[in-house]
């Protein structure tokens, strides 16, 4: 401070600032991460469930709704949440299946089956998907999700219970 | 005159806001004599800022229900990120609130500052400070552990020992006979809504007094 005297008014200041600022950052980084903490965590995938029979599901093309609960822990609590979805044969192969979510793509209602229409129906936006799970009207932008399955020797359907795209 | 880009926006603002004379008026006030004593008041009012900016967040996580309030605090302070800093600054910051509080009526008191013409100051002052009692009376509870849930069933039973008025206070404070959920819900209630809106409007009203009135100057032989 040869040229510029640094009086006591600016040196009070300068020293309001700095502190000030260390302690609003000291505050407010933390403040960020505690925020949004919840959504750092990763999303632990649930084990495969059963969720039904071939041997129950004579007709084919017909969709067979089941569900099933995954209960993960959210925080302090364990949270049980419901999924569903429909199985369709094929053809009379019993590993000729697809295992369609019922959570429509558009904004995750829950479609039905509708036999008149042939459709799968959305309650909330009036989407509709053929039985293999297409778009054929609405404004859903691409097919039914789809679960990885495993038909076992007496016939039990189990499925991963993670949605996986079309193709 | 050459005027940067931020001297015009600052400009602008100024005619229509009035910001020079906020500051002349609000801040750049005449102080008596410098001394360390008379920033209590302001270090009270930072820390109910403090208090109130933490508890926000607390809330973001904390449950008040006897179900769950203990365990959303084991997460607070076990689980979420810095959890146990916003928790550590809310629960320490309480202690030292009340004792800043309290030092700070002591130096009124022993320099006469709440003398005419700031009689007013005092007793709203009086009010900041039992508030401030009550804050740190319904905060304790919330936590909802052993020691929060005894201490509150000894204080409302202390303050049931009114005569006449007794029982009618020990039920209007539990929300009934005994500590239940009734309990936990009005004292969070009366924690995050009722007492901090009341402090912040006394707060205000201490403010405009003092800055009617400056700072009192210290007595000396005379007075």
């Amino acid at each position: 401070m040869s040229s510029k005297e640094l009086n006591r008014r600016d040196f009070i200041k300068l020293t309001s600032a700095v502190t000030g600022g260390i302690m609003a950052a000291g505050l407010g980084i933390p403040i960020v991460g505690y925020l949004i903490d919840p959504a750092l965590r990763e999303d632990k995938a649930g084990k495969p469930v059963v969720v039904g029979n071939i041997n129950d599901m004579t007709e084919i093309g017909k969709p067979y709704p089941f569900s099933f609960t995954i209960t993960k822990v959210n925080g302090w609590e364990r949270t049980a949440s419901s999924y569903g979805g429909f199985i369709i044969r094929k053809s009379d192969d019993p590993k000729d299946l697809a295992v369609l979510s019922s959570r429509c793509t558009h904004l995750s209602c829950r479609v039905n089956w509708h036999e008149e229409s042939k459709a799968f129906q959305c309650p909330c936006h009036d989407a509709k998907f053929d039985a293999d799970g297409k778009v054929l009207d609405g404004p859903p932008p691409e097919p039914l999700g789809r679960f990885e399955f495993e038909v076992a020797e007496d016939g039990a359907i189990t499925i991963i219970p993670v949605e996986v795209k079309e193709g | 005159m050459q005027s940067t880009l931020w001297q015009k926006i600052y400009a602008w603002l100024d005619e229509r806001l009035g910001l020079d004379n906020m500051y002349t008026g609000l801040l750049d006030r005449p102080e008596p004599l410098g001394n360390w004593w008379n920033t209590l008041g302001s270090a009270s009012l930072f820390l109910f800022l403090l208090q109130g900016a933490t508890g926000i967040f607390l809330t973001v996580y904390y449950t008040p229900s006897p179900d769950h309030a203990y365990d959303s605090i084991q997460y607070i302070m076990n689980d979420v990120a810095f959890g146990w800093l916003v928790r550590g600054i809310h629960h320490w910051g309480a202690s030292f609130m009340v004792m800043v509080v309290f030092i700070h009526m002591l130096r009124v008191f022993i320099t006469g500052s709440y003398k005419y013409p700031r009689e007013l100051t005092w007793l709203i002052g009086v009010g900041l400070l039992l508030m401030t009692l009550g804050m740190g009376f319904t905060g304790y509870l919330l936590p909802w552990h052993q020691m929060a849930y005894w201490a509150t069933t000894v204080a409302t039973q202390i303050a049931g020992s009114v005569p006449f008025l007794g029982e009618f206070i020990l039920k209007a404070l539990r929300g009934g006979p005994d500590l239940s959920a009734l309990t936990l819900q009005r004292f969070f209630a009366a924690h995050i809504w009722m007492l901090p809106a009341a402090l912040a409007a006394l707060i205000g009203a201490h403010l405009y007094l003092i800055i009617k009135h400056g700072e009192s100057a210290y007595p000396d032989k005379e007075d």
